[in-house]
This record gives C-alpha cells, sequence and structure tokens, in this order.
C-alpha cells in the first residue's frame, strides 16, 4: 500500500474509509450547491407575491396548482411552493450559519490567542469572561440579545456570534497556551521577530486543527439555533422565511393532519444539520491521535 | 525437580491491528518451580508484559493468545471459559503494575479496595477481611495498619501505595505473582526496600515470582534464573549466574556490557548498536541480526531454541562458541 | 472542608455579583430603563415622576447601588401585562417548570449513564452502535423538530398522549403539581421526553467517553487481577470514577435545561417560566424578562455550589483537603 504524500491528501485517504461520512459529505456540498443555484432550481419565486395564489395555499403534496406545474411537496399557508420556499430558506440558514461561525470564528480565535500569548491580567480577564458565559446555555444568550436588541439579519448574527464566540475562544486558548509555553516560541518570542510574525507563523497554525471541528459543529449549532429562534417567533421577518421560519408557519396547521407544511423544511433541516455533524465528527476523530489504533 | 508450578509453551499472543498483526508474543516457553523467582527481561516493546498479561487471560482487544499452552497448577489455563478464569486470577495467580499511583481507585478507601479483592473469592465477615487485610499490611510493612484502612490512597506515599498493591496481590496468597516493573516508578532507596521484601515475602509465603523488568541489574540481584527477550521471543534464559557469567546471546551479552558496573569507571558505557525493530516489520529470520556483529547468511533463517545443561538459547553463532561444539 | 465550602460560597456570591452588574448593564445602560419599568402609554409628569423615584438622574454607579437595593428587597417591580409583582408572577410559574426539568434531567441521566457506560464497555456491539447512532441524532436533531414530531405521532396521529397544557393537578404545600394525577403525568410524557433527549445524548456521549477510557487504566487491570467480576469492577470500580464527570455535567445540564425548557414549554403549551418568557419578549414586558434573568442566574450559581457541596461529600482528595 503506497502512502499518500502530501498531509491533505493523507487526510482525505483516511476520510475516504468512512463511508458515512463521505456521503454526509456529499449531502452538504450538494445542499450548498442549492442554496446557491436556488433561484435556478426553484420552480417558482416564493418571495414574488405576484407568484403566489391564496388558491393554492395548504395544498398537499403532489398539487397541481394555478401556475400549471406539480407542488412535489405541498403548499404553505401563503400558497407558496414548499419546494422552492425550501431552496430558499436553505439559502437564508446556510447564509446565517456561515456568517455567524466565520464571525465567532474570528473574535472567538483572535481573544482566545491574544489571552494566550499576553498571559497576566488579559489573560484572566478575557478566560474568566469566557468560561463565565460556556456555563450558560447559548439559547438563553440568544434569546435575552435578541429581546434586547430587537429583530433583523445583523442582530440575529450578533446573538448568534454572542452566544458561541466562547467555545472558539476556548479552543483557540487552549491550543495556544499548550503551543506558548514550549522552548521554540520562547526563542521566537526572544528574537526581534514581530509579535504579529510569532502569532501568524507559530500559533496560529497550532491552532487550526481543533477550530477547524469546533467551526464544523459551531456551523451546524448556529443554523439549529437560528431554526430554534424563528421558531419562537424571534428570529428573521416573515417576508423571507429561513427553514426554521418554515416550520413554525405550519405548525398551527399540524393539529388538523397538514403535516406537510412543516414536516418536509424540518427534514431539509435536520439532513442539513445532521450530515455537518457526521462530517465534523469524523474530522474531530482523525485529529485526535488518541483514538487511533 | 519438583513439579513447575506454571509450566508455559509455545505461547504466542498476537494483537490484530488495522496496520497488521503484531505478534507481540512469539513462542515463548519457560518452567516456573515453586517459590522461584524468575527475570524476564527485555526493552520495551520486547514482549514482557504481553506475556504477563497472558498469563492472567487479561489481554485487550485487538489481541488475542493465537497458540501455547499455560499450566498453572497442572490446570491449563488458555481452554478455560472467562469465569474460570476470574477465578483463579487473584486466587492463584496475580500481578502487580508498574504505577501505583495509577492502579489503586482514588475514590475508594485501601480497606474498600482490599474488602472487593477478598470478597472475589471468599465469604468473609466484615471483621475477619478487616483483620485478614491489616495483617497483610502489616507484613508489606505498612505500620498502624488498621488504622490506614480507611485511608485513600492519596494520604499514601509512592512507596506506601505499592506496597498496599503487593498487600492485594498476597491476599490470598497466589501461587504465581507477575510483577511487572513495579519498582521503576519509585526512588532508588525504596526500590531496594520494596525489592528485597517482595524476595522474603515470595520466600515466606512460597509464591512463585516473575520479575518483569528492563534493567538487568535490579533482575539479576534477586532472580535465581532469568529470560531474556528481544522482539517477542525468548532469545536466552537460565540460571543468572550462569547467564551472567557466560552469555551465548549476543543481545544477552550486549545487555551484560552495558551494565555500569562492567565498565571501568571514566570510560563510556558500551551500547548495542541500533534499535528494537517495529513488530510489524520484524526482519526475517533472527530478529536480532541486523544489531548483531556476529551475523552471517545463516541468520536469515529463524534459529530455533537450542538447550543444554539447564540453559537454552535461540542463536547460530553463540558468543565464544561455535554452534556445533555445544549440541 | 469548612474551608472549601467557605471558599466556594464567596466564590458563589462573587459572580452573582458580576452577573447583577452584567445585568444592570445590559438592561439599564444598553436598554432604555424608562421602558423598561414604565408601561409605553405613561403620561409624561408620571415619566418623570418615575425617573426621579427611581434616581435614573443620578450617575451609573448610585443607580447601580439602588437597582441592587431594590433587588435584595426582592422588588423587582411588576409586570405591565398582568400588573401583579414580577416576583409573584415567576414564583407562581416555577413549580411547572422545575416539575419538568427535574424528570427530564434526573431519567436522562440515570438512563444516559446505563446506555452509555453500555456503549463504552462494549464499543464494538450492533446495540452499541445503534446507542451511539441514537445519540447523534438526539445531539444534531434541533429540539423544537422533535417536539413536532413527537406531538405529529402520540398526540396527532396515534392519539396516545395530550399535545399540550399540565392536565390534571394535585396541590401539595400549596403548590400545584401534574405528576402525582395519571391525567397530569400523561401529561408530562411528551415534554419531559423532548427536553431529556439532548440531555440523555450528552450523558450517553460522557459515559461512554469515560467508561472507555477508564476501562484501559491500570487502576481496572489490577482489579481484574485481583479476580474481581466485571459486575464488581462495573459497579463499585468504574461508576465511582465516572461519578465526577457525570456529576459535574448533570449540575451544569440542570441549569441549561431550565434555559432549554423555554422551547419545550412553548411547543407543548406548558405553563412555566420558559413560556412566560417568550410570551414576554413578545409583548414586550421588560420587568419580566429582567427578573427571569436574575433568576436564571441565581439558579446556576446555586446549583454550581451545590455541586461544589456534593464534590466535597463524595470526592476524598476534596473533602480531605489535598491539592491533588
Amino acid at each position: 500500500m503506497s502512502q499518500p504524500s502530501t498531509p491533505l491528501r493523507r487526510f482525505w485517504a483516511e476520510f475516504r474509509e468512512n463511508r458515512v461520512a463521505v456521503v454526509a459529505l456529499i449531502i452538504v456540498v450538494v445542499m450548498i450547491l442549492l442554496a446557491i443555484f436556488a433561484p435556478l432550481v426553484s420552480p417558482q419565486n416564493p418571495y414574488d407575491l405576484a407568484n403566489l395564489s391564496l388558491m393554492d395555499s395548504r395544498r398537499p403534496p403532489g398539487f397541481v396548482g394555478s401556475g400549471g406545474y406539480t407542488h412535489l411537496l405541498g403548499t404553505d399557508p401563503q400558497g407558496r411552493d414548499l419546494l422552492s420556499a425550501i431552496f430558499y430558506g436553505l439559502r437564508i440558514s446556510i447564509q446565517i450559519g456561515l456568517a455567524a461561525g466565520f464571525v465567532s470564528l474570528t473574535i472567538g480565535s483572535a481573544l482566545g490567542i491574544l489571552a494566550a500569548y499576553i498571559g497576566g491580567r488579559v489573560e484572566v480577564l478575557i478566560m474568566r469572561l469566557v468560561d463565565l458565559q460556556l456555563s450558560f446555555p447559548a439559547i438563553l444568550l440568544a434569546l435575552v440579545i435578541v429581546a434586547l436588541l430587537g429583530q433583523g439579519q445583523a442582530q440575529l448574527i450578533g446573538a448568534l456570534v454572542a452566544a458561541q464566540y466562547a467555545y472558539f475562544a476556548r479552543t483557540a486558548y487552549g491550543a495556544a497556551k499548550a503551543e506558548r509555553g514550549k522552548d521554540y516560541i520562547e526563542a521566537a518570542v526572544a528574537t526581534p521577530l514581530s509579535s504579529l510574525l510569532v502569532v501568524l507563523r507559530h500559533l496560529l497554525p497550532n491552532c487550526t486543527p481543533p477550530l477547524i471541528v469546533v467551526a464544523t459543529v459551531q456551523i451546524a449549532n448556529s443554523i439549529s439555533l437560528e431554526a430554534t429562534l424563528s421558531f419562537l417567533g424571534l428570529g428573521l421577518p416573515v417576508t423571507e422565511p429561513s427553514l426554521g421560519m418554515l416550520i413554525s408557519n405550519g405548525f398551527p396547521y399540524m393539529m388538523s393532519g397538514r403535516y406537510w407544511i412543516s414536516v418536509y423544511p424540518g427534514v431539509a433541516l435536520i439532513i442539513l444539520i445532521v450530515a455537518i455533524n457526521i462530517v465534523g465528527d469524523q474530522v474531530r476523530d482523525q485529529f485526535n491521535p488518541r483514538l487511533r489504533r | 525437580m519438583t513439579d513447575p508450578v506454571l509450566s508455559v509453551q509455545n505461547l504466542r499472543t498476537h494483537f490484530f491491528t488495522r496496520a497488521g498483526v503484531v505478534k507481540a508474543v512469539d513462542d515463548v516457553s519457560f518452567d516456573l518451580a515453586p517459590g522461584e523467582i524468575m527475570g524476564l527481561v527485555g526493552e520495551s516493546g520486547s514482549g514482557k508484559t504481553v506475556t504477563g498479561f497472558s498469563l492472567l487471560g487479561l489481554v485487550d482487544e485487538p489481541g488475542r493468545i493465537v497458540e501455547g499452552s499455560i499450566r498453572l497448577q497442572g490446570t491449563e489455563l488458555t481452554t478455560l471459559s472467562d469465569a474460570e478464569l476470574r477465578k483463579r486470577r487473584g486466587r492463584e495467580i496475580s500481578m502487580i503494575f508498574q504505577d501505583p499511583i495509577a492502579t489503586l481507585n482514588p475514590m475508594l478507601t485501601i480497606g474498600q479496595q482490599m474488602r472487593l479483592a477478598i470478597d472475589a473469592h471468599e465469604r468473609l465477615s466484615k471483621r475477619a477481611a478487616e483483620a485478614r487485610s491489616a495483617q497483610l499490611l502489616e507484613q508489606v510493612g505498612i505500620p498502624s495498619a488498621s488504622a490506614r484502612l480507611r485511608a485513600y490512597p492519596h494520604e499514601f506515599s509512592g512507596g506506601m501505595r505499592q506496597r498496599v498493591a503487593i498487600a492485594i496481590a498476597l491476599l490470598h496468597r497466589p501461587a504465581v505473582i507477575v510483577a511487572d516493573e513495579p519498582t521503576t516508578a519509585l526512588d532508588v532507596s525504596i526500590q531496594a526496600q520494596i525489592l528485597f521484601q517482595m524476595r522474603d515475602l515470595a520466600a515466606e509465603t512460597g509464591t512463585a515470582l516473575i520479575w518483569i523488568s528492563h534493567d538487568l541489574a535490579v533482575v539479576s540481584s534477586l532472580a535465581s534464573k532469568l529470560a531474556v527477550m528481544y522482539a517477542g521471543r525468548i532469545v536466552e534464559q537460565g540460571p543468572t549466574a550462569t547467564l551472567l557469567r557466560d552469555p551465548r546471546h549476543p543481545y544477552t551479552a550486549g545487555l551484560i556490557a552495558s551494565l555500569p558496573a562492567m565498565t571501568a569507571p571514566g570510560t563510556p558505557l558500551t551500547q548495542i548498536p541500533g534499535t528494537t525493530p517495529s513488530l510489524l516489520s520484524l526482519p526475517p529470520g533472527c530478529p536480532f541480526a541486523p544489531r548483531c556483529e556476529f551475523a552471517t547468511k545463516a541468520c536469515m533463517a529463524e534459529p530455533e531454541m537450542q538447550t543444554a545443561g539447564g540453559r537454552g538459547w535461540r542463536c547460530f553463532h553463540p558468543v565464544g562458541h561455535t554452534a556445533e561444539a555445544l549440541t | 472542608m469548612l474551608g472549601f465550602i467557605i471558599q466556594r460560597f464567596l466564590q458563589a456570591v462573587g459572580v452573582m455579583a458580576v452577573m447583577s452588574v452584567i445585568v444592570f448593564c445590559g438592561v439599564y445602560a444598553i436598554g432604555n430603563p424608562i421602558d423598561i419599568v414604565i408601561p409605553p402609554e405613561a403620561t409624561q409628569e408620571i415619566r418623570a415622576e418615575a425617573i426621579r423615584r427611581l434616581g435614573l438622574d443620578r450617575p451609573l454607579y448610585e443607580q447601580y447601588f439602588i437597582f441592587m437595593g431594590n433587588l435584595l428587597q426582592g422588588d423587582l417591580g411588576r409586570s405591565f401585562v398582568y400588573n401583579i409583582p414580577v416576583l409573584e408572577l415567576i414564583g407562581g410559574r416555577l413549580p411547572a417548570t422545575l416539575e419538568l426539568v427535574l424528570i427530564s434531567v434526573i431519567t436522562a441521566t440515570i438512563l444516559g449513564v446505563t446506555l452509555g457506560v453500555y456503549a463504552g464497555y462494549r464499543p464494538d456491539s450492533w446495540l452499541s452502535k445503534t446507542i451511539m447512532a441514537v445519540s447523534v441524532l438526539g445531539f444534531s436533531v434541533p429540539s423544537f423538530w422533535v417536539g413536532l414530531i413527537l406531538i405529529l405521532t402520540f398526540a396527532v396521529n396515534l392519539g396516545w398522549l395530550p399535545a399540550g397544557g399540565r392536565g390534571e393537578t394535585l396541590d401539595i404545600w400549596g403548590v400545584a403539581w401534574s405528576f402525582p394525577t395519571l391525567n397530569g403525568l400523561s401529561h408530562i410524557v411528551l415534554p419531559a421526553i423532548n427536553l431529556a433527549l439532548f440531555k440523555l445524548a450528552m450523558m450517553i456521549r460522557l459515559a461512554r467517553a469515560g467508561t472507555r477510557e477508564i476501562m484501559l487504566t491500570d487502576t481496572i487491570k489490577f482489579a481484574r487481577a485481583a479476580g474481581l467480576s466485571e459486575g464488581t469492577i462495573l459497579r463499585r470500580h468504574l461508576l465511582k470514577l465516572i461519578s465526577i464527570p457525570i456529576i459535574t455535567v448533570f449540575g451544569l445540564e440542570l441549569g441549561s435545561t431550565l434555559a432549554f425548557a423555554v422551547v419545550t414549554e412553548t411547543i407543548f403549551s406548558w405553563p412555566g417560566v420558559g413560556k412566560l418568557i417568550i410570551d414576554s419578549i413578545g409583548v414586550l414586558d421588560r420587568p419580566v424578562m429582567v427578573a427571569y434573568l436574575i433568576l436564571v442566574a441565581f439558579l446556576f450559581v446555586t446549583i454550581n455550589f451545590v455541586i461544589d457541596l456534593v464534590f466535597a461529600l463524595i470526592d476524598p482528595r476534596v473533602r480531605k483537603g489535598a491539592t491533588a
């Protein structure tokens, strides 16, 4: 058996061994593509009110509406084609998940590395705050912030970031702290290299693997948290529904047996989140040397 | 000669890992007489600890005994059920480990842990169990033993903890104790104390000892007989004095030559060149050949164990002799 | 031991003080405090009077002391919507939430530890793999979605269990509880499963990871070498050794489940504090929001303090004052 040479190739070769993870990865990629090309693949633009007819509302899957085409997954209370609404909702959910994930990643890892690099009082202050926040449930924090700041996309992302940056900070801090203590960093600090260079060249690369793992999980969590907030009526405005909002809209109709309005967007959401988590799990296992046999 | 208390024949314990089959123990045979102390010497990774675990039937997944026989007091252990094997562990054969901090449970008192070990094999009243425990603690040199039963492991020093572990191993007066480097983690002064106490205890109770160590100096002061392991095989075995005076296998000779006592003060210690081979990719033939100064073409085949005069070696070119002269 | 308790108590008080500053800043400095204490429809005179009475014209640190003074006297204002003291309002709703949360977390812990230990003990059996697959689902799937599916399946389609409300309650010490009546119990089942599922997944993972790690240690090998049966090893050694992380997480989860109850209570119309806070956010009933935050912070700190005490009781290293 020939060993592939580059680290990335070796990583992929090991990843490929887990078939479930490969399937999950394919699903994630397909869903991201569907989100990006939602306007092209959707039978209908669900935001265009001219396309909607109340005559078509709450129809079961397979119904042929006034648009002359089949609504494969039925329609929602506003008469939107549910499949199109799901593609567009996927778009919003993924957008918000990625945005919140990357902002948290940036802020959190910057704080964590800073704390580890500077040390002293700054370290104590930052990490105490982070730990205090970690002991507090993310959903509650997000809830309070949305309640304080009001609703909207920026506020929502802000709330998600506030709820999640601490995980990144803790992870980056742990990795950077372990590396900071090593002799070669001490040596690099002692040379006239600028501190920024030390951080960029030595600390950051060592924090990357654990941060990738946390980022995967947290993007899934952001999407899930956003859906939860939307479900509670604290998310985005109804005009541009994310998957969570679609589910919430359908909830009242569930009791009367019109299950599809909630269930199909929900299935899309679950598939997305579970797939991301499976990929994340595999990546984590591969980064964790202790689990290797 | 009396019947051996433990007789191991052609033992093979292999680990079936994703990277391949690791032959951690490969064709190991030895006999142990009652009360005898045998030193099992080798570098880390030579298979000595796995040999010890094999004797107790405690080889972890993905490893298992694939071949061979282990007879303990006349009973074949390799074919016993798990339940039958458990009944013998602790009562007929027990084991102590290298790191006393890791072996005792920090959440239970010494008394509770000894009680668990007693209950595993006997029904005793609380009072009788405590008396037995205290007596054994005293025997291994722990002062005010009955009061110490209520103490937790963290209240003991490392050496004292190892004594507690020894006391637990001795609770049922087993016929054989496997001691896996029990003094390596301790201070040198305490090492010597425990070493000689173990020897005395073994003599007192008639327990046979298998003393596993990487340190030939430690073992040779204690054991009446030695087995030297290399890459999963015993490469040489025999009475300690004979082996030290007249080693046959070049590896044994190398180990002896690298003892500090064998080197004149001020001169560098002798070393065996090269490193232990990976058990995943052993060279064909004699595994020591790549590091051996006497290796020839013959060593491309695997040497069988040669026996003569109460000793054995696994080499085509025994040190200081020609192979033919010895057989 | 006593020193340890005092130290932890002072820490708890310290954290509570920090939390009060954060809540104070969050509500008074970021939001407009007048909106928080005065209904929007109040007249100019009432507003001016309130600003003076509440000292909103004074420096921030003085305001903080006034806020704290009121807080310590148990005065958190009145709800705009219900027009009763907030504390009374929340106090009336708290038992319903506590009932739900306790039942969920305790069930999840007992079941989760059992399943997790098994999965860690026999990691390669098909049952363990099933357990782990289910726990991945429990972790990934948002809890509100699970709630919906539970309602759809057991209430709408099968009609076995009610979809919402508390059902019949029984008064014990003047507080209404659902669990003692059969009807009440049937109302608890679905929300409790919903709330417990995530915790269950978490406990399974934790117990499994702990078990796998501990089973490889010399402590277990030594116990086996002494001839202990596997049952004894699991019951006496393993459970004792994993109890510390389990209890820590139990405590933390108790707190976070209180927060998660927000979602479950909303789905199942369970009349607890979680439903109250969502309703209050919807109608901007801010005194209720403030009180809820402080209550949750207080519960968190209290739980952590109690957990520390429990540690001191079960871990000999802490109890006997060792530093290790």
